[in-house]
């Protein structure tokens, strides 16, 4: 790819619902989802995620586009590559049982280099646990839930306006990386109503599919650009490439040895992580003098607002880091916050997950305080006020 | 001073053009059956006239899965059991694809079952080739749901007792416009088959029994590819537009092969366009062929 620059394009105004609407954040993910370019969704019905696929069902017969209801969570997860390399902006939407039957799939994408979404309306768990009830307990797993050494993106959104505006991000992102984003919301965002204001289409900037410029006689599908991602070309196109889950080489080939495998693994990790600076997305308010600061992401960070709210309220220095890109980490911000803070206090709606890489980050430079919740409702802001009273001490 | 004869260049296959021959040699065993139905699969593409640029081929995993990484075609080997619902994307994103689904029965019927009764029930627009050998062959000769009663797998050790599914009864009832079986030897029925599939619209199925000598004919000591070969010729019996009940394997000691099923109605596309015009006239938008560029 000669010009990153023209991979940025206005949004396709057939998507883009502009204006300002009252919506909950299932379906204002949809909506995100619809400007960020997505023609194609494939879902098997799950709560608290379902109405995100449902609005899409609506929406798209009169844009343009594929819904299909599938027979299980693999099929959904796998049908949306196969849309991708048809040359569709694609997604799918789940929540944790379902989440968990799609890891095969989020490997594949990563293997094959997939652009795509996965979007994951968290609920409480293990297994069927809190269909209808929050949780953030999937965080973990979405770093980790497929076989095998890889880097994953995931954002987590706060508020129906994000899950808007992060969606688009989600698919920018995958486009960017040619990588599965999983976009993780919780059961409190996806089913809050609040105020969604969508701008026109001229003023949503769409990140374009990083498609070969090369003829089919040149093409490589697995050589990497500078930046380390491969171009794509689609089925139908001509380039008669071939795709495979199996370890490969430049060509698209099986290439079963180590040295294949070190070369794959390696650059699949490297092309995110090299990019880890430009991933950090973080919201983050009176840091200059805080002494204590509390991590937090999703519905948790809103609660935690609160707890802040009343701690300054007794004079103490707190400081907000919200996470909005989860993963990749942003260790090296905490790290150099830690050589200044007294304590991390890290809120949320699982039994300590996020907390260890913040532990992991500040390395013993600071204290870090895990503020668990086992899901089901959020929690008391009181309860973190208690927390950042204690790291104070 | 000597001349050295310069030996003509062996004419090429015509079915080349159709193959990775740079992949060749390909994996399979001595014997094996896959590459005959591929040598068909090439030679009915080439009798279609298609153009090859708009012909995918989709695999699962296995033995059979292994097809899509020969041929020269856009081509995706995917993940196990679920060639189906991945070309299910890739066909409704792109309708002008032709999208073929070759695997084998384990990929196909066992790990793969629901998305291969739901593709036939919704009628999607692929092409699915199904190589019988009768167990799992990549992973060492399991048993699976087409193994034959009493037949010794690895995992069936003194003899499979389950009963075996009858694929063209399970297709035929699940709504497959087009359901056939073929065996390895029956080359020119089964080009000829998989050129009418390629022609038709809606979801077809053809299965094809295919020998393992390695792991399936040794096991039960049926001899070698060779004689499993002469076995299809000597108790294969055609009975086109037989009853898809009628054709078990096992039943008797004849194999029932043939065209079964070949009928119409309407597919997935045509269903899904004609409620929405239906539904919302003008305003349906149907989907375009998708491009990112």
């Amino acid at each position: 790819m000669d010009n990153p620059k023209k991979q940025w394009q206005h949004a396709d105004p057939a998507g883009v619902l502009t204006g300002t609407h009252f919506l909950d954040g299932d379906h204002a993910c949809c909506e995100g989802a619809l400007a960020a370019g997505a023609r194609f969704a494939a879902g098997y019905p799950i709560t608290p995620s379902t109405e995100v696929v449902e609005r899409f069902a609506a929406r798209i017969p009169t844009i343009g586009g594929t819904f299909i209801q599938l027979e299980d969570e693999m099929a959904a997860s796998i049908a949306i590559a196969g849309a991708v390399w048809a040359g569709a902006k694609a997604f799918t939407v789940t929540s944790g049982p379902g989440f968990s039957l799609m890891m095969e799939h989020i490997g594949f994408a990563v293997m094959t280099e997939t652009p795509c979404v996965f979007v994951n309306v968290q609920r409480g768990g293990p297994s069927t646990g809190l269909p209808t009830l929050p949780a953030q307990g999937d965080m973990m797993q979405a770093r980790w839930g497929s076989h095998g050494d890889y880097e994953i993106i995931a954002l987590s959104p706060s508020s129906p306006q994000e899950c808007f505006d992060l969606t688009i991000q989600a698919f920018n992102l995958a486009e960017r990386f040619r990588t599965p984003v999983m976009f993780m919301m919780d059961e409190c965002v996806g089913h809050m109503t609040e105020k969604v204001v969508i701008p026109p289409a001229d003023q949503i900037m769409i990140y374009q599919r990083r498609h070969t410029d090369r003829s089919p006689g040149e093409y490589l599908p697995y050589q990497p650009s500078a930046d380390l991602v491969p171009d794509m070309a689609h089925a139908g196109e001509g380039y008669r490439f071939h795709i495979t889950g199996l370890t490969h080489d430049e060509r698209g080939y099986p290439s079963m040895n180590a040295e294949a495998q070190d070369r794959l693994v390696k650059r699949l990790k490297a092309k995110i992580q090299t990019a880890a600076a430009e991933l950090v997305n973080v919201e983050e308010e009176g840091l200059e003098d805080a002494e204590v600061v509390v991590v937090s992401y999703g519905i948790t960070a809103r609660v935690a607002q609160r707890a802040i709210m009343l701690a300054r309220e007794k004079g103490l220095k707190v400081g907000k880091l919200r996470l909005i890109v989860v993963w990749p980490f942003p260790a090296a911000l905490i790290r150099a916050l830690a050589g200044r803070v007294k304590a991390f206090v890290v809120p949320e709606l699982n039994l300590g997950q996020m907390v260890n890489e913040v532990e992991r980050a500040a390395a013993g430079a600071a204290k870090v305080l895990s503020v668990p919740h086992a899901g089901g409702t959020v929690h008391q802001p009181e309860v973190i006020l208690d927390a950042i009273m204690e790291a104070a001490k | 001073m000597s001349t050295i004869e310069v030996l003509p260049q062996a004419p090429a296959n015509p079915v080349e053009v159709c193959l990775r021959t740079d992949r060749l040699p390909h994996i399979w065993c001595p014997g094996c059956g896959i590459g005959t139905t591929v040598n068909c699969f090439a030679r009915a593409l080439l009798e279609s006239k298609m153009p090859l640029d708009r012909v995918a081929v989709v695999s699962g995993i296995g033995c059979s899965g292994r097809v899509a990484g020969y041929v020269k075609l856009d081509s995706f080997h995917t993940t196990h059991g679920r060639a189906i619902p991945f070309a299910t994307g890739l066909k409704l994103a792109n309708p002008s694809l032709q999208v073929v689904v070759y695997s084998g029965d384990g990929d196909l019927a066992a790990i793969g079952g629901n998305h291969l009764i739901h593709a036939a029930r919704r009628n999607i627009d692929i092409k699915v080739i199904c190589v019988n050998n009768f167990i799992y062959a990549m992973t060492g000769g399991q048993s699976g749901p087409t193994t034959p009663l009493a037949a010794i797998t690895a995992t069936s050790p003194y003899g499979a007792y389950e009963p075996a599914f009858n694929l063209p009864q399970l297709m035929d009832a699940a709504g497959a416009v087009y359901v056939a079986r073929w065996t390895a030897y029956h080359v020119r029925q089964l080009a000829r088959s998989m050129g009418e599939i390629l022609r038709k619209k809606g979801f077809c199925f053809i299965e094809v029994l295919s020998p393992c000598p390695t792991l399936y004919e040794r096991r039960n000591k049926l001899g070698e590819g060779l004689d499993t070969m002469r076995m299809y010729k000597e108790k294969s019996k055609i009975r086109n537009g037989i009853s898809t009940s009628e054709v078990a394997l096992g039943a008797s000691e004849e194999i029932i092969v043939g065209k079964f099923v070949d009928r119409d109605r309407p597919d997935y596309s045509e269903l899904l366009r004609r409620q929405m015009v239906a539904r919302l006239g003008d305003k349906y938008v149907e989907a375009p062929v998708c491009s990112c560029d």
